[in-house]
């Protein structure tokens, strides 16, 4: 760590090329202050959309670290590099047509049988989902848990980056949610109450109203809404 | 018997990856004779270890190690306690450690099988 | 109620629930209740011969790990390909230090394991612990003048060093069905491999055996084979009714595992799971005269 410019700044390395950035920054305004730009590997800048996973090594550390750029502060002796995207291979299916059964997940994605339960999946996570469990939910097709135990998922895919079993974790988990969502979660009792509504044209006069107010009104509206906490 | 450098490769190899003693076979053929497989195999068990006591490499490309399920009769048939299934596992770890497939998943249709049947099968036959 | 940690496998949770079902339900008549792991994963089903492959001995020492940090000492199991596998990797941790400080290196976010678990099989509860005698008292429909034949298949007695019976002469089946009432059938294939997991990519070898070892127990005249192992089961019963389409004249033997046949004779028949197979268990029974008419 060093002062310049009265301010504290960190050493950090970037694809093995070393930089001092202020201390504080994300790993994503680091690489910014570093004169680095991002056309693809950064998205919501929230810690939403997964697009801006990252790995790196503190110095002395034999740890391999994967966070998102945008949620993890830059660290004095961090080698860092981003991985926006992992080539996994996501099967086609049509939901529509998919004949569901306890099977689907490994039907479509019979490499989850070379899991051997190492546990980097888990450890890999920046969401930190029990990511070897769902792996192994989804060899016992229990679509349900699969679908509830990767609900969080962001489908950054450093998961399937490191498994030394070629499984596509994020590709598994969002199949199992579809078929979960789509043939087997209860439906939805006010959601069909509501459409129902909205067919028979209950908010039509709300609507047409917001429709044709003025650019200036809406404006206002929109201010002085009400949030709910 | 004289084995020249590569053959003693082989050789070593399959001892150290299953950790048996290939000369400990006598080649009395009790494996071969109590396996399930035989009819379907294009070498005895026997066989396949007096190749490997030979260190001769075309082992590698025969048909026995994957057919072998492992079923362990001929372990607890031998009269010298060899571990014949870990030399069969040796040889078929030697292709799959070079990232060899014996089954293409890419073209499985896994749909009728289950777990059980696609999880031993993916640990013996893919790499 | 004793209880006793139980490590299901994944096929007792989907293809084998049968199995898993009627084992609950026979272990409440005998006062014993089956406490599932909270968390525990695949065993790898079969267990790797590679001396230093250590990454394929990690996921059944992980299970132990968990029944260990549960405070238990003993964990059963019931599928013979899980018990044959856990029961292996514990035997290679215990006698092999420098192995298993690698393995616990490797799962650096558990307590290191030590060997504190001891695998057992179900058929082990019941022969060792409880006793024939105390399963012949639980028996409300003597299974009378059905023959069975005991399939041990590989996993249950090989190799020698963990097996739970003579590899060459197996007899603990055998003792299941007669303190049931039947009448167990001496058929020459008891032992030998279905096929396994050829049964993905070399199918044939698998048609040929069930056919060598279903005809065998027909032959020697049974009503059924019984079994503890899915995997086997989906090789006898699955692959043998794709073999009725090729070979009319092979005469159908149902398939279904130990604790169905306990269930039958315990009269728990309700969680017996049979609509799940592929060869009706139900005439082999005489259920649809026995036991269901009793219902």
């Amino acid at each position: 760590m060093s002062e310049e410019n009265g301010s504290e700044t960190v050493e950090i390395f970037i694809m093995g090329k070393k930089y001092e950035v202020p201390k504080g920054l994300t790993i994503m305004k680091a690489m910014e202050y570093s004169g680095y730009q991002y056309i693809r590997g950064v998205g919501c800048r929230g810690g939403f959309c997964g697009a801006c996973a990252t790995i790196y090594r503190l110095e002395g550390d034999y740890k391999l670290h994967t966070d998102l750029a945008c949620q993890t502060t830059v660290q004095d002796g961090m080698y860092l590099t981003q991985l926006p995207f992992t080539p996994a291979g996501r099967e086609n299916y049509d939901l529509e047509e998919l004949e569901v059964s306890n099977n689907s997940l490994l039907d479509l994605y019979p490499e989850l049988a070379r899991c051997v339960s190492c546990n980097t999946c888990t450890k890999t996570c920046p969401q930190d989902l029990e990511v070897m469990d769902f792996v192994n939910e989804a060899i016992r097709g229990n679509i349900k848990e699969v679908a509830e135990l990767s609900f969080d998922c962001i489908q950054c895919g450093l998961c399937a980056a490191r498994c030394p079993a070629e499984i596509p974790h994020h590709h598994v988990a969002q199949l199992a949610r579809r078929i979960y969502g789509k043939y087997q979660a209860p439906d939805s009792e006010h959601l069909e109450k509501r459409v129902e509504e909205i067919d028979a044209g209950q908010f039509d006069e709300e609507l047409d109203e917001l429709v044709n107010l003025s650019k200036e009104d809406l404006k206002e509206r929109y201010e002085n809404r009400e949030i709910e906490a | 018997m004289n084995l020249n450098e590569s053959d003693k490769q082989l050789l070593g190899k399959v001892e150290e990856l299953s950790g048996e003693n290939a000369f400990s076979c006598y080649q009395c053929g009790k494996c071969s004779a109590g396996c399930p497989f035989t009819e379907e195999m294009d070498l005895l068990p026997n066989q396949v270890i007096r190749k490997v006591q030979m260190g001769d490499a075309s082992v590698l490309e025969a048909e026995t190690p994957w057919i072998c399920a492992s079923c362990l009769s001929c372990e607890v048939d031998c009269p010298k306690g060899n571990d014949v299934p870990a030399i069969m596992e040796a040889i078929r770890e030697i292709s799959l450690r070079e990232n060899f497939d014996e089954v293409n998943l890419n073209e499985l249709d896994a749909s009728d099988l289950p777990e059980i049947a696609l999880v031993s099968n993916l640990r013996k036959k893919t790499g | 109620m004793r209880e006793i940690a139980y490590y299901p496998g994944c096929s007792l949770k989907d293809t084998a629930k049968g199995f898993e079902d009627s084992a609950i339900s026979v272990s409440k008549d005998l006062g014993i209740e089956l406490k599932e792991l909270p968390r525990w994963n695949c065993c790898g089903t079969v267990y790797s011969l590679t001396d230093d492959n250590l990454m394929k001995q990690v996921g059944p020492i992980r299970n132990l790990v968990r029944a260990r940090d549960q405070g238990y000492d003993s964990l059963y199991t019931l599928c013979s390909m899980c018990d044959n596998t856990l029961k292996r990797s514990n035997r290679l941790v215990k006698k092999d230090e420098d192995k298993l400080s690698k393995i616990n290196n490797f799962m650096d976010q558990e307590e290191d394991y030590e060997g504190e678990i001891e695998v057992k099989h179900y058929l082990e509860l019941l022969r060792d612990e409880l006793g024939w005698q105390e399963i012949k008292a639980k028996v409300k429909e003597p299974l009378e003048g059905i023959k069975v034949a005991p399939y041990y298949g590989c996993m249950l007695t090989r190799p020698k060093e963990i097996g739970l019976d003579d590899p060459h002469k197996p007899s603990i089946l055998d003792e299941l069905i007669t303190s049931l009432g039947g009448i167990p059938v001496d058929f020459p294939y008891e032992s030998e491999c279905c096929g396994s997991y050829n049964t993905v990519d070399k199918k044939e070898v698998v048609l040929g055996k069930t056919q060598t070892i279903t005809g065998g127990a027909n032959k020697a005249g049974a009503d059924l084979i019984i079994t503890a192992c899915p995997l086997c089961h989906f090789n006898l019963d699955s692959r043998q009714a794709e073999l009725l389409e090729v070979a009319p004249s092979h005469h159908p033997v149902p398939v279904i595992y130990f604790t169905q046949l306990m269930a039958v004779a315990f009269g728990d028949i309700d969680v017996s799971g049979f609509e799940k197979h592929a060869i009706d268990p139900e005439p082999g029974l005489n259920l649809d005269n026995t036991v269901v008419s009793k219902r």
